[in-house]
């Protein structure tokens, strides 16, 4: 709504008040003053509230030392006595990134493949991924999450009755163990071969690009690069004399020890969040798919592509244009709805930090500021990498 | 303008939000009731029956304080809390008084701003396991997995135990204490670690109470106190003094069934705490029958907790710590005088 | 003598496999080797998913009885859920209260039928009824007054609160999210700012930390002597993370207006209010409605996080009865239970919303 208003004649009526400019210039100072007086009086309460009832503010509890236990720790050294509550933020941080991301990359696979699965041609198949997105849409998360925790993970044998895979791999109502692998010196070579590997194939894939736009010739990137990234740290691992051995888990006391372990609440976390959310990317997978025009595939078949290029190459490309602003949405409530965890015991931010930190200081503005932050920065880089993306796939008109 | 008006409401709001924290008392007098915290349920401290009624150990002191105010002791009504929100419940004015099985501790009382009115129950941090793994003691705990609930002092104590005993441990959080026993029972942990009384009452409504034992070792000193907010001086005396008058009515011989007939009794201190001599009520402001009342509505300490604790109910649990003075206990009420 | 034949040739019937049962067979279950081993696989889960369920839910399943000990322990034992029934629906509702309940469930059933149906020529009447007077009409009723005996919330619970967390919710976040929609897409620098920075903050962050601060922190923001029941603060929290997603969707349907509409309207000489009123926001309410459904389901699912901050909606009334000691050991009951509810809500509202984009979107239609 952009009316000149200076151009218009004035009437003798017409002050400056009915000025849309100077009343949009009046309003907003109206909506600042109102807003600054909102934060100041909520600001105002809480300080004379905290006052009132003596309670110290500020970040200082931070540096205090923890004083509880955590169940899942990783990468960080813990020990209740040294520890502080910033160590405790930083777990809930890994905890939280660790189940979101491992679930995301879950949940697409999940969601890509009952996505295709709807718009199979087989009757059965397509009904069955039918039935498995409209229940699991239509049921509260939190339901399912207790559902596998209380339900069907706590019904696992338990400990001593472990279901044993060849005494590497077991699976009791306390989580799956399994070996893990112990670096020794020189381990570090190879894992960098992994990276060069890596590397390696990046450069091979635009090498291989360049040489198909020059001669039209093929290369078998994939192929290729899947043998380099696990051939390179084979080879280095031989060459140093295998720098690392399995620790295998064993039944000592009360649970197994050694190697690794998932424990049942983060894998309750994962199984739930991943099915949820891949039950909501089937969706947009389908209607991505569906947004595709039909003539795409028959102008695809009539320059001879076979059906998996067609999918690969036409299809799927454009179908992403079409999915991805969705897909990014469905991964901020995967990470979102990560917060959860506090109902089944997981160790995540929100149950550790907003829920002991925050009891055993009582410095309840500051951890939940601090935890709002931290959802709402994971969001917005999740989003702009998303969007980043997104453009970068964006149909190129020219 | 409308918008103007707001501001001038909001700004008198808080003027006479300020005049209007008079005191406690005479709030809870004005409304007619007394808004107390309980736990959200834990069998025999507080928890509601078939009829939704709230009952229980630390429901009878909030209905003795009832009693004591308003000489009726269904004046209350109950506000369950989780570990968690009890705190700014109480920090926020929401509840007058918090009867919640709480530990009195140095920074709950100093840094927290509240004030705790004495101990109603001596406590300590025990654990309970299945008979079957076989445990005797504490110290052969080592690699457990141990199920708390979240936001108390357990995790802490927890923590200390563990460590001076060069022990490790595996602790799983829940917010509230049907959760953790959910876990228990269904094994996803080893043990069960709260105030021993808890794990008594959590004992009693597990389906097989018998194949759980709770183990001897006490591993913190945990004493339980009803809290009010800090600053609030009268009504915090009210507070103190309602349990003490349980404490003492004890000693005194005072029940709930004699108070009546007590009230003609020779002895001075009783005639004195039942308001027939001296004007104890009228220093704390309230009725002079005010611990008559109390006792008359829920009876003296010995009552309640033999009523909703002791070896007549499931819970089972004995005296000990609990007797008074002189009787092998430590519960020692300052005189009424 | 011509050998050509004059007579049309009788038709003949498809070949039987291409047609009927054997021809849709072979259509859509064995067309080629894959799909053939497909449908074998699928049929044998889906079989095995089936029989197990029904018998778990149905056959092997105890519905008679009163304690546990009628359940013969071989499938569900829905004699909990039945025994609990009152509980489960209405909480620690007084039971002989519980017709006020029902009478306010009557009146919104009528209402909304009367609203969302064809029925009545002119909405105006029902749809003043269903958003002005039974609201009202409802706090009386449920909270009582007036002779009415006072039920505190606290003891409201089961089925009814998370209707009651749903409705309001949405009661106060749709007009909420509207305002900031239009406050969004305003010329205005600080007014869009303060919006985008309320919306982007809310959706930014779980619907957890949003109660957690409601339940936490509120209190504290308050002036001293005021408190919020903790039912208001679990709507409140509710209500603003909600507004910022219903302000989104109906961002969504004020995009889809062309601007000629804004323009037309002022040309007329209509103001900012009056063309939004009259003439846009009409327009882009109507096309955002299934949005708005599906915002409600979303919102409808999430009345499960109140049982985190302490509030006995349906999920934790029902999980509260497992705990009770003559009914250990049936969480599967309980969660099945509580998922069943759940899902005949959401799936008959998505179902609706599908219905009313098909009747909506009528005109467009190829």
């Amino acid at each position: 709504m952009t009316v000149d208003a200076t151009s218009q004649p004035r009437g003798a009526g017409d002050s400056i008040l009915r000025d849309p400019k100077v009343r949009a210039v009046f309003f907003q100072i109206l909506v600042i003053v109102l807003f600054l007086a909102f934060v100041f009086y909520v600001g105002n309460n809480a300080a004379v509230n905290l006052e009132k009832r003596g309670i110290a503010s500020g970040f200082g509890f931070l540096s205090q030392p923890a004083g509880f236990g955590i169940g899942i720790v990783l990468l960080v050294d813990y020990n209740a006595q040294v520890s502080t509550h910033s160590d405790v933020l930083l777990i809930g941080v890994i905890n939280t990134m660790a189940v979101a991301t491992s679930g995301i990359v879950l949940a697409t696979i999940l969601g890509f493949v009952f996505g295709v699965l709807r718009l199979s041609n087989n009757w059965i198949v397509n009904k069955i991924a039918m039935v498995y997105i409209e229940i699991v849409r239509n049921i509260p998360l939190l339901v399912q999450l207790l559902f596998w925790y209380f339900a069907v993970l706590s019904v696992l044998p338990r400990v001593k009755q472990s279901i044993n895979f060849g005494d590497t791999l077991f699976i009791n109502n306390r989580g799956v163990s399994f070996p893990s692998i112990v670096p020794e010196s020189g381990f570090m070579f190879v894992v960098l071969a992994f990276f060069a590997g890596i590397l390696g194939c990046i450069f091979l894939a635009k090498w291989a690009h360049k040489r198909q736009d020059r001669t039209g010739e093929q290369f078998p990137v994939f192929l290729t690069s899947l043998g380099i990234i696990v051939g390179l740290p084979i080879v280095a691992s031989f060459v140093l004399g295998n720098p690392m051995h399995l620790e295998y888990s064993a039944l000592k006391g009360f649970n197994f020890q050694g190697g690794w372990i998932l424990e049942p609440e983060f894998l309750a976390l994962l199984i739930g969040l991943s099915i949820y959310t891949g039950a909501f990317i089937a969706e947009i997978v389908r209607a991505g798919i569906n947004a595709v025009s039909h003539g795409q595939t028959e102008a695809a078949g009539s320059l001879g592509l076979p059906s998996g290029i067609t999918m690969r190459l036409v299809i799927l490309p454009q179908a992403l244009r079409v999915i991805i602003p969705p897909l990014t949405s469905q991964y901020l409530n995967l990470l979102k709805n990560s917060s959860l965890a506090t109902a089944i015991g997981y160790a995540d931010i929100t149950a550790i930090f907003a829920g002991t930190t925050l009891n055993q200081t009582g410095q309840a503005i500051e951890v939940i500021a601090i935890t709002m932050a931290f959802y709402l920065s994971l969001s917005l880089s999740i989003s702009m990498f998303m969007n980043w993306y997104n453009k970068r796939i964006a149909l190129v008109e020219r | 303008m409308k918008k103007a008006s707001f501001i001038a409401v909001a700004t008198a709001a808080t003027l006479m939000a300020g005049a209007a924290t008079a005191g406690t008392l005479d709030d809870v007098k004005a409304k007619g009731f007394i808004q107390c915290g309980v736990t959200t349920g834990l069998a025999g401290f507080a928890a509601p029956n078939d009829k939704g009624v709230w009952e229980g150990f630390d429901v009878d002191f909030c209905r003795a304080m009832s009693a004591a105010i308003f000489g009726d002791p269904d004046k209350v009504k109950y506000t369950p809390t989780t570990a968690k929100e009890r705190f700014t419940a109480l920090q926020s004015g929401e509840i007058d008084v918090l009867a919640r099985n709480t530990t009195w501790t140095l920074s709950r009382d100093v840094n927290l701003g509240f004030e705790f009115i004495g101990v109603n129950y001596y406590d300590g941090q025990g654990f309970m396991v299945k008979k079957s793994l076989g445990v005797k003691s504490a110290t052969e705990l080592d690699g457990a997995r141990v199920c708390i609930q979240s936001g108390t002092t357990t995790e802490l104590n927890l923590a200390d135990y563990f460590a001076t005993k060069g022990m490790k441990y595996d602790s799983v959080l829940f917010d509230t204490s049907d959760e953790v026993r959910e876990a228990y029972v269904k094994d996803t942990c080893d043990v069960y670690t709260t105030d021993q009384s808890g794990l008594y009452a959590q004992r009693s409504v597990l389906a097989d109470p018998e194949n759980h034992v709770v183990l001897p070792e006490i591993i913190s000193k945990e004493p339980l106190g009803p809290l009010v907010r800090h600053g609030d001086n009268q009504w915090g005396d009210i507070a103190r003094w309602t349990l003490n008058a349980l404490i003492n009515a004890e000693e005194l011989g005072i029940t709930q069934a004699n108070v009546a007939e007590m009230k003609s009794s020779k002895n001075p201190a009783v005639a004195r705490l039942l308001g027939v001599s001296g004007d104890l009520g009228a220093q704390l402001g309230i009725n002079a029958s005010w611990a008559a009342d109390a006792i008359g509505a829920v009876g003296n300490y010995g009552e309640t907790f033999e009523k909703h604790l002791g070896m007549g109910t499931q819970l089972k649990i004995e005296r000990g710590l609990n007797a008074p003075w002189n009787k092998g206990g430590i519960l020692y009420a300052p005189p009424a005088r | 003598m011509a050998i050509v034949k004059t007579e049309r040739h009788p038709e003949m019937p498809p070949p039987v496999t291409q047609t009927g049962v054997i021809g849709w067979l072979r259509q859509n279950l064995f067309s080629n080797w894959l799909s053939s081993v497909l449908t074998i696989v699928a049929i044998y889960i889906a079989w095995q998913a089936m029989s197990s369920l029904i018998s778990y839910s149905f056959i092997n399943a105890n519905f008679v009885g009163a304690t546990k000990e009628d359940c013969t322990g071989t499938g569900a034992c829905w004699v909990f859920i039945k025994a609990r029934f009152g509980q489960n629906m209405y909480g620690f509702y007084p039971e002989d209260e519980r017709w006020r309940v029902n009478i306010g469930y009557v009146l919104g059933a009528v209402g909304l039928f009367l609203v969302l149906s064809d029925t009545m020529k002119s909405k105006k009447l029902p749809a003043i009824f269903l958003f002005v007077i039974y609201p009202v009409i409802c706090f009386v009723l449920f909270s009582g007054s007036f002779g009415l005996e006072v039920v505190e919330t606290s003891e409201w619970g089961g089925l009814f609160l998370t209707l009651v967390l749903a409705s309001v919710s949405i009661f106060v976040a749709l007009p909420l999210g509207i305002v900031l929609a239009l406050g969004r897409r305003s010329e205005m620098p600080v007014v869009r700012m303060i919006c985008v920075g309320f919306i982007e903050l809310v959706r930014g962050v779980p619907l957890i930390s949003v109660l957690f601060m409601a339940s936490v922190m509120l209190p504290l923001f308050m002036p001293e002597g005021v408190h919020f029941d903790k039912l208001v603060r679990a709507l409140v929290g509710m209500s603003l993370f909600s507004a910022a997603y219903m302000a989104e969707v109906v961002r969504g349907g004020l995009q889809a207006i062309p601007k000629g509409q804004m323009e037309a309207a002022n040309s007329l000489g209509l103001g900012y209010w009056q063309s939004m009123g009259l003439i846009i926001l009409p327009q882009a309410l109507k096309i955002s409605i299934p949005a708005i459904v599906n915002t409600f389901i979303g919102l409808f699912k999430d009345t499960t996080l109140v049982s985190i901050v302490g509030l006995l909606d349906l999920l934790s009334v029902v999980k509260a009865g497992t705990t009770d000691k003559n009914w250990l050991g049936l969480a599967t009951e309980a969660y099945v239970f509580v998922a069943a509810m759940f899902w005949v809500f959401c799936f008959g509202m998505s179902r609706y919303s599908i219905w009313l984009e098909n009747k909506l979107h009528t005109g467009h239609k190829r």
